[in-house]
């Protein structure tokens, strides 16, 4: 009787932990959703063409086209540090919505508190010249003079379009520091969120690309001075890298 | 009764099914791709609705060079694509039936496959390699035929449905089974031996001056070509996208605009491939320049300003590129190694 008893109370108290388990599943999917911004105004496939914005040195300006690069989505568990590296790299071409989400192969993590991270554009690791066919049919390459590998930004457009309109390309991807001899130095970044996401259920995460702190933060672009060509540029190509640190911003995050 | 009845029905059932030949299947058709587009570039795009047969091919190639589907006999898809001139036909705009010149030149055509957005023509008016082929077929200034008449005649021909019994398991001819075959037998058409394929592959080397040229056509203080025209890891050297490159300041043929009804499209046509521009002269969309030579001066002083010019255009204020004669000799060396003359000779193209 007694050791019936006990068993009873093990069955019991087994049912229990599985009902409390029920209530939040120990693992779920995570996806990212990206809009881009102008400041307050939002940028998509419908107005980029017909958008006209003014950057921090006051030129008024247009899109032709924003493309850009970013990889190795990474959460970091901040109770126990355990990370999760996310496959795979997102290919944005704002002229196509559906390049605007990401969800990478290995997307399912264990619920928990964590911290994002990922790189713009390619570190030195990834950033092999011609490795990834998707982005060699896309002619998304960095010249192989300039240190090979791929764009991680290119946009494209006019300024001063309300007095003397003029193209810029503002371009980024390795920096060539020599020519000769070559001396080429990685221009990605690691861009770190400091807020904490929440994974209790599968959770979409918005990123939010700010365009306009590409010409302010800490650099205020001159476009009057560098708009083209700006891809042989060291410095310019390191003043780009300086301001993609405050382009993204976390978003909305929502679980269902 | 009721036995003699279902034995009619089965022996009905039957007779229909060899009608549309049950059991028969074409076979497939190994589209062998090149190793450097392997190496480089996405797989082609294949429609499911239309997989490539030996049948469907050989028979989209009969068709490509029969005049049968203009109105008087006298002009096949060939007439404006001939494989000696890379599939296009030295024209600066090519002449139909009726001796009137259209408003275009005439494209190339090789690599089509590889066109992932799918969309053709200088414009982009066509949404598949099936729906490019309907339009030439009644255009006034090309084939100027009618479609019900090119059916009849196919259907009434000796050979004919048979030839598409072969390739689609049915001998009555459509307009969708016609524009299939011509279509199957155009994604066969791959050019990837060029010089510089063959140097991409480690097989030859080049030049001095055409890896000068190469590192012009690299640069974006020289040529910056390599933002529309690929680049050695991407062997289309296409991006088969739509730009304005700067050649008019107002508009006589308002490109992919007038597709689109997008005011910021107008003076976009699609970019070409700058394989075999050996044999393809003369170039661009209206073939205004007859030579290479003129073409890179007219990127390197001739750019004219609009409101829709691509921003990747540089120096349009002066003009363009400002190549020196060295520079812009190299640049032709480098563009010359992109020619395939096994392309143009392949016998798998020949009529």
């Amino acid at each position: 009787m007694k050791r019936l008893l006990i068993t009873l109370m093990i069955i019991a108290s087994i049912s229990y932990s599985c009902s409390d388990d029920d209530s939040r599943p120990s693992s779920a999917n995570v996806n990212f959703v990206f809009s881009h911004t102008w400041d307050d105004v939002s940028i998509d496939n419908d107005n980029l063409n017909t958008i006209n914005v003014t950057n921090e040195n006051g030129e008024l300006l247009d899109f032709t086209r924003i493309r850009y690069l970013i990889s190795r989505f990474e959460f970091t568990n901040i109770e126990d540090g355990t990370s999760f590296l996310f496959n795979g790299y997102k290919f944005t071409d704002l002229s196509q919505t559906s390049t605007y989400n990401f969800s990478a192969d290995n997307n399912t993590i264990p619920t928990g508190r964590y911290r994002l991270r990922f790189v713009w554009g390619f570190n030195e690791a990834d950033n092999i010249d011609g490795a990834y066919l998707d982005l060699n049919s896309a002619s998304w390459n960095w010249p192989a003079p300039l240190g090979g590998g791929y764009h991680f930004l290119q946009m494209d457009g006019q300024y001063n379009i309300d007095s003397t309109p003029s193209n810029y390309n503002f371009h980024n991807g390795t920096a060539r520091f020599s020519e000769n001899p070559p001396v080429y130095e990685q221009n990605f970044k690691v861009i770190d969120f400091y807020e904490i996401i929440e994974v209790n259920d599968n959770t979409s995460v918005e990123v939010i690309m700010n365009i306009s702190e590409f010409f302010k933060n800490p650099h205020r672009w001159d476009l009057n001075i560098l708009d083209t060509p700006l891809m042989p540029n060291y410095e310019a190509q390191k003043m780009m890298q300086d301001n993609v640190e405050t382009v993204f911003s976390l978003g909305e995050i929502t679980q269902n | 009764m009721k036995r003699a009845f279902c034995l009619f029905a089965f022996t009905l059932v039957l007779w229909n099914c060899s009608e549309d030949e049950v059991g028969y299947e074409p076979t497939p058709y190994q589209l062998e791709i090149p190793e450097i587009f392997a190496d480089n570039i996405i797989a082609p795009i294949i429609p499911t609705t239309n997989p490539l047969t030996e049948e469907g091919v050989a028979l989209g190639k009969r068709l490509f060079f029969d005049p049968i589907l203009s109105d008087d006999g006298s002009m096949a898809c060939a007439s404006c694509h001939m494989p000696q001139s890379t599939f296009t036909d030295n024209l600066e705009r090519s002449i139909g039936i009726d001796g009137l010149s259209g408003p275009r030149n005439s494209m190339p055509l090789f690599n089509l496959a590889w066109n992932y957005n799918e969309r053709f023509n200088w414009d982009g008016k066509a949404l598949s390699l099936e729906t490019q082929a309907i339009e030439p077929v009644e255009n006034p200034l090309e084939l100027h035929s009618d479609w019900t008449e090119v059916i009849e005649r196919l259907q009434n021909h000796p050979e004919y449905p048979e030839l598409f019994r072969l390739a689609f398991k049915t001998s009555t001819i459509s307009i969708e089974l016609t524009t299939k075959s011509i279509a199957q037998f155009e994604r066969t058409l791959i050019s990837a031996n060029s010089k510089f394929d063959r140097y991409s592959l480690g097989l030859t080397s080049l030049t001095p001056q055409e890896l000068n040229g190469l590192d012009i056509f690299l640069r974006e203080d020289k040529g910056d070509c390599f933002h529309c025209h690929g680049n050695p890891n991407n062997p289309l050297w296409t991006d088969n996208d739509f730009h304005n490159n700067g050649l008019d300041e107002t508009f006589s043929d308002l490109g992919l605009g007038a597709v689109t009804g997008d005011p910021n499209d107008n003076g976009k046509f699609r970019t070409p491939s700058l394989r075999n521009l050996q044999f393809s002269p003369p170039y661009m969309h209206d073939g205004r320049f007859e030579t290479l030579d003129e073409v890179i001066d007219f990127y390197s002083e001739g750019l004219q300003n609009s409101s829709t010019i691509d921003p990747l255009m540089k120096n349009v204020s002066q003009g363009g590129v400002q190549l020196s004669d060295s520079d812009k000799a190299d640049l032709r060396a480098f563009l010359l190694t992109l020619s395939d003359p096994s392309f143009i000779s392949n016998p798998d193209f020949q009529n």
